[in-house]
């Protein structure tokens, strides 16, 4: 699905797990997220403190979508 | 002679230790067979034997790869194995990919021939294809009794030291490697034969099939990422409270496109995943955790994005086709740009 927006010219980050998959199905901008079933929480961190772990990820997610990429790159730390 | 050894990995699911909810467990290793295992069994006979089962969850897996291989390899050589099965994993991706990792593991670790299954779609083929024999199966478990079979002759006949045909011949997808071999019938004559089939509309094999490279060059960034609208799609299977569109819980027909305008966060009351591909608990608690609705939400009201997308698109990614995913991306992409959004954030489980 990634690579068919990206076909479509609008700029897309995919926020996943499983980075490996995401490299190999095609997504240029990849962020890497917490786990399989909650991606972008984590249930054993306070409401408050999930949140802004989240608005970390999303945060890096924008940047990734600001910056100018050439071919496959992954947003580590 | 005695009997060859086998080990046999497997996930929690056909280990019998439970579903997703305990696909969080590390590896751990039983003598002898378990689950599918039984059914190698039979079709080892008297030559060959699964000595033990190594089982892991697959998010477990997915989520400490390169611990897990260790710890995997690890169990595996203690049982020291002349071949090495795993899955098959038809088209579940975290399974595929964990067989296929395992296959390289023990393919450059300890130097012993992997037979694995899967779907020719499932994402473990183009990675891993390289390190074991990977008999084509069908999509989900109900392939099982052709596969077993499959895979069993194919490992009786490597155990045995045969020498392999084509893969085509034996039914293993392609390792990408190239045998010399004198043929009857000189090159030219070869292609024109190919040829003359081809214009009559009669069967023919290539004997180098073009390698596909769908690769789509990246779009140029976003210049003001806070005049851009932005828009959530999701393949987790993020739906309002009630599944409205039904939308399945694994090889989805469709997608969903839903209204959260003036929504600020998703609750247990609103929303819920449908995906029946990962453990449903957390993202029923709080749906934001797979499509942060909130944060964004948050960031459009402080002016760090221009807005968030009045629509989001969500579809369940669990053994979906390739060829579905590929057809709900291009009409939700026609449709994003359409009204005006600038880019998009796509998340997956």
């Amino acid at each position: 699905m990634v690579k068919e927006i990206e076909r479509a010219g609008l700029p897309v980050v995919h926020m996943c797990t499983i980075v490996p998959i995401s490299l190999t199905v095609g997504a240029n901008r990849i962020v890497p997220t917490v786990a399989i079933p909650h991606p972008l929480g984590n249930p054993e961190l306070s409401p408050e403190d999930e949140k802004a772990l989240r608005r970390r990820l999303v945060s890096k997610a924008l940047h990734a979508l600001s910056t100018e990429v050439d071919g496959q790159t992954v947003f580590e730390d | 002679m005695s009997k060859f050894r086998v080990v046999h990995y497997i996930n929690q699911y056909f280990g019998q230790i439970g579903g997703e909810e305990k696909a969080h467990v590390p590896p751990s290793c039983k003598e002898g067979p378990v689950g599918p295992g039984m059914a190698f069994k039979a079709v080892l006979g008297e030559e060959a034997e699964i000595v033990a089962t190594v089982i892991c969850g697959d998010s477990w897996f997915a989520e400490n790869m390169e611990e897990a291989k260790a710890t995997v390899v690890k169990m595996i050589a203690q049982h020291k194995p002349d071949l090495v099965i795993t899955g098959p994993a038809f088209n579940a991706g975290r399974y595929g990919t964990a067989c296929g990792a395992v296959a390289e593991a023990v393919y450059k670790e300890l130097n012993v021939p992997v037979i694995s299954g899967m779907y020719p779609e499932n994402p473990g083929v183009d990675m891993y294809r390289r390190y074991a024999l990977i008999v084509e199966t069908g999509d989900n478990a109900a392939a099982m009794r052709k596969a077993v079979p499959a895979m069993g002759k194919l490992a009786l006949k490597v155990l045995r030291g045969e020498s392999l045909g084509t893969p085509q011949e034996e039914g293993y997808i392609s390792r990408g490697i190239r045998k010399n071999y004198f043929a009857e019938e000189r090159g030219s004559k070869r292609a024109v034969d190919m040829l003359v089939a081809k214009l009559k509309g009669e069967e023919f094999h290539t004997e180098y099939p073009m390698p596909q490279f769908d690769r789509v060059e990246p779009n140029p960034a976003v210049a003001d990422i806070t005049k851009a609208r932005i828009a959530l799609v999701t393949s987790g299977g993020i739906v309002p409270k009630g599944n409205p569109d039904h939308i399945e819980s694994s090889s989805a027909s469709k997608y969903g496109k839903y209204d959260i305008e003036g929504i600020d966060d998703l609750t247990a009351e609103t929303h819920q995943t449908a995906h029946g591909g990962y453990d449903p608990v957390y993202a029923n608690q709080d749906a934001d955790r797979v499509l942060p609705v909130d944060v964004l939400r948050e960031m459009e009201k402080e002016g760090k994005i221009g807005s968030l997308h009045r629509y989001y698109y969500a579809t369940v990614g669990n053994g979906t086709a390739v060829a579905s995913a590929k057809r709900y991306a291009e009409e939700i992409a026609a449709e994003l740009k359409q009204d005006g959004v600038d880019a998009v954030i796509l998340t997956s489980t």
